[in-house]
């Protein structure tokens, strides 16, 4: 076993998020005691006590950026780390608490609360590349626990993660799921979002809802055109496209075409 | 100046092995305690506000990604207020399915907090890895416990974070008996598995410490509750979800970014959790696991918070025998799922998270569309109890260094399984522009 000094050092950090992306990380039962032994878990707040002080080789970022605080404190973190990997919808593009880059405000401060004075927020909720460099962006909310583990390897060898850019599509026909848009008329993101939950929704009788956000070059516009057809209102279409990756450039452009 | 020289802060910026970002400050005075005061500083996420305007039927999945390590419980309080709106009842195959779910959550996230949150601070160390060097089978028999009820999860669920088989009237797809009866086996080392924490925990130490709770959880009359039943006090309380509100109040307060949750008659702190549902349900476990509870040294009524580990490994057993019992009773329902019919209503719901009620109300318009949406987790809730049992457990280490009188008010707080993320996600926006 390696000295601990020699061992790289990994970081997780936390900004606004469910904590369900680093929980991944000690999901995966099997493997965490020997990634413990190659890699000292010098900064993991959700797991230990102990804060071993960067830098950090890599530096795993959860969580999207909705205050003045975390605002600063993103790049403090960047500047303590040699490689910074956001994990998630919320790192990767704003997550589900970037619906409220949609709303007016006033909407929000309209409801009166008891003492708003005591809070401290900013107006959007950001990914985390609006801020600093990200050296790569792990999508999914929450991220695939296997995925999560080859990015670690990856980048403590220095190598590019093999993490695929296809569409849900190809994971349905890897596992032989009928296609439930073609024989059932069951809307589905799959055509448009990204590979790596390994098709669940499908496989469960349940179109995709793109909780992987947007594959590499959607056509999301077709998509939204043949689901019109077959009978989905333009609310529907709007909300289809505004959840989890809500303010990930393609899907936000395609629900403003439903506005 | 003497009287500053006599004044000392303790702080813990940031709390390890909780979920969520919170902190602790103590202010101790000539020997006194003076101030305690959690600190939850999360940023707030506004759920309520943007499910504004969301369909019926995606609150569940919306509401799941308050928490990562409880979304099922989410998921659950999400569906049963929207059947209660519109007046849906969900029985046999299907309600089993649902609790079969539940008990998946309950040994992943009570099996997370006993091995790899809590269990540290009663043997000493900083983490489960670093405890892991010298109780490795331990730290594995935990791991694989904790594995277990996330594989119940994707059984049902699809997956084990943010499950995708929910939907309003049960789910997307249900299992065939054989698939079911193809997972008894593994069930079955979790039964012993479970049975072993207990065991294990019930040698730990325990620091003197009892406090006469007021203790809150909900109460089914033939089974230890997770998903139906009232809500109940050991001191007299007995009402439906519906009139939660009647009978609770958030306050906001300004060192949290969460709201503290007291009882409206008499303003005091209360219990949820653990430690409640045991109080006032233990006559709902079956015999055996009642011996088990005594073998392990716990009475009926257990109200020493650092025991509540034991009782978490409790639950955690009572959890695998309920997922045997599902798997040997289950017959195939016709359908996957109860119609539903939306229209303008309210509904209401609580179940038992992992950390206690979870209650969720929602007011939808005649196309099921949610025109407000209230939300009080389980932390929020027990907050308020957190600060007051710190008030009374610090003290007597007062004379202690500082490092020691940390671990333990660091430990006491863990009691609560604090889920941070949960308890902010809820605040009302202030923007401040740039």
């Amino acid at each position: 076993m390696k000295e601990t000094s020699q061992k790289p050092k990994l970081a997780v950090w936390k900004f606004a998020s469910c904590d369900g992306c680093q929980l991944s990380l000690l999901n995966c039962e099997d493997e965490l005691l020997a990634v413990a032994d190659v890699i000292e878990i010098a900064n993991f707040p959700e797991a230990s006590r102990e804060v071993i002080p960067g830098p950090y080789e890599l530096s795993l970022v959860e969580g999207s950026i909705t205050t003045p605080h975390d605002k600063a404190r993103i790049q403090e973190v960047r500047r303590q780390s040699k490689f910074l990997v956001t994990i998630g919808a919320c790192a990767t593009a704003g997550g589900i608490q970037a619906l409220r880059n949609f709303k007016d405000v006033n909407a929000f401060i309209d409801i009166v609360y008891a003492h708003p004075d005591y809070i401290s927020s900013l107006a959007t909720s950001s990914a985390i590349a609006d801020h600093v460099p990200v050296d790569f962006e792990l999508p999914g909310c929450p991220v695939n626990k296997q995925q999560l583990l080859e990015v670690i390897i990856a980048f403590l060898h220095d190598r590019k993660p093999n993490i695929p850019h296809h569409s849900v599509c190809i994971e349905c026909k890897q596992r032989d799921t009928v296609c439930l848009a073609v024989t059932q008329d069951i809307p589905c993101l799959g055509p448009v979002t990204r590979a790596g939950c390994g098709a669940i929704c499908p496989a469960f009788n349940r179109g995709c809802y793109g909780c992987f956000g947007p594959m590499e070059t959607p056509n999301t516009e077709s998509l939204a055109d043949e689901l019109r057809d077959k009978g989905m209102i333009t609310e529907d279409l709007l909300r289809l496209f505004r959840t989890y990756n809500a303010d990930s450039p393609a899907f936000k452009m395609e629900s403003e075409r439903h506005e | 100046m003497s009287e500053g020289a006599k004044t000392k802060i303790i702080k813990v910026d940031y709390l390890a092995r909780v979920e969520g970002e919170g902190g602790l400050y103590l202010k101790i005075h000539d020997g006194k305690l003076e101030d305690v005061q959690l600190k939850i500083f999360e940023p707030p996420r506004f759920f309520e506000g943007f499910l504004r305007g969301r369909k019926y039927s995606e609150a569940s999945d919306i509401t799941a990604r308050i928490c990562g390590i409880c979304p099922a419980a989410y998921q659950m309080s999400a569906v049963h207020a929207m059947e209660n709106a519109f007046e849906v009842s969900v029985d046999g195959p299907l309600r089993e399915l649902r609790r079969l779910l539940y008990c998946g959550e309950w040994i992943s996230s009570h099996t997370l907090h006993v091995y790899m949150l809590h269990a540290p601070d009663f043997l000493g160390y900083e983490s489960a890895v670093h405890m892991a060097k010298d109780h490795q089978a331990d730290v594995e028999r935990g791991l694989q416990l904790k594995k277990i009820g996330g594989e119940i999860m994707s059984f049902i669920g699809g997956r084990e974070i943010h499950p995708v088989n929910v939907r309003v009237g049960g789910f997307y797809k249900v299992p065939t008996k054989r698939e079911m009866q193809g997972f008894r086996a593994t069930i079955e080392r979790a039964r012993d598995a479970a049975l072993e924490t207990v065991n294990w925990v019930s040698t730990f130490d325990f620091p003197e410490f009892e406090q006469d709770y007021t203790f809150v959880s909900m109460q089914h009359p033939d089974e230890y509750p997770m998903n139906e039943g009232r809500i109940v006090s050991n001191r007299g309380l007995n009402i439906t979800a519906a009139n939660y509100d009647d009978h609770f109040e958030e306050i906001h307060v300004k060192r949290s970014n969460a709201l503290h949750c007291v009882m409206k008659e008499g303003g005091q702190s209360y219990h949820v959790g653990p430690l409640a549902r045991y109080a006032l349900n233990f006559d709902r476990f079956p015999a055996h696991i009642q011996d088990v509870a005594k073998q392990a040294g716990l009475g009926k009524v257990e109200r020493n918070p650092f025991r509540s580990i034991i009782v978490r490994s409790i639950e955690v057993l009572y959890a695998c025998e309920e997922v045997l019992r599902i798997i040997d009773d289950y017959q195939e329902p016709e359908q996957p799922f109860v119609k539903i019919t939306p229209k303008a209503a309210t509904g209401y719901a609580a179940t038992e998270a992992p950390r206690g009620i979870l209650y969720h109300r929602y007011k939808m318009d005649e196309k099921g569309d949610i025109l407000d949406a209230n939300i009080i987790p389980p932390t929020s809730q027990n907050q308020k109890m957190i600060e007051d049992d710190l008030w009374k457990f610090v003290p007597q280490y007062l004379n202690q260094p500082d490092e020691t009188l940390r671990w333990h008010a660091e430990q006491a707080i863990r009691n609560y399984d604090p889920c941070i993320s949960c308890a902010t996600h809820f605040l009302k926006l202030d923007v401040e522009r740039s």
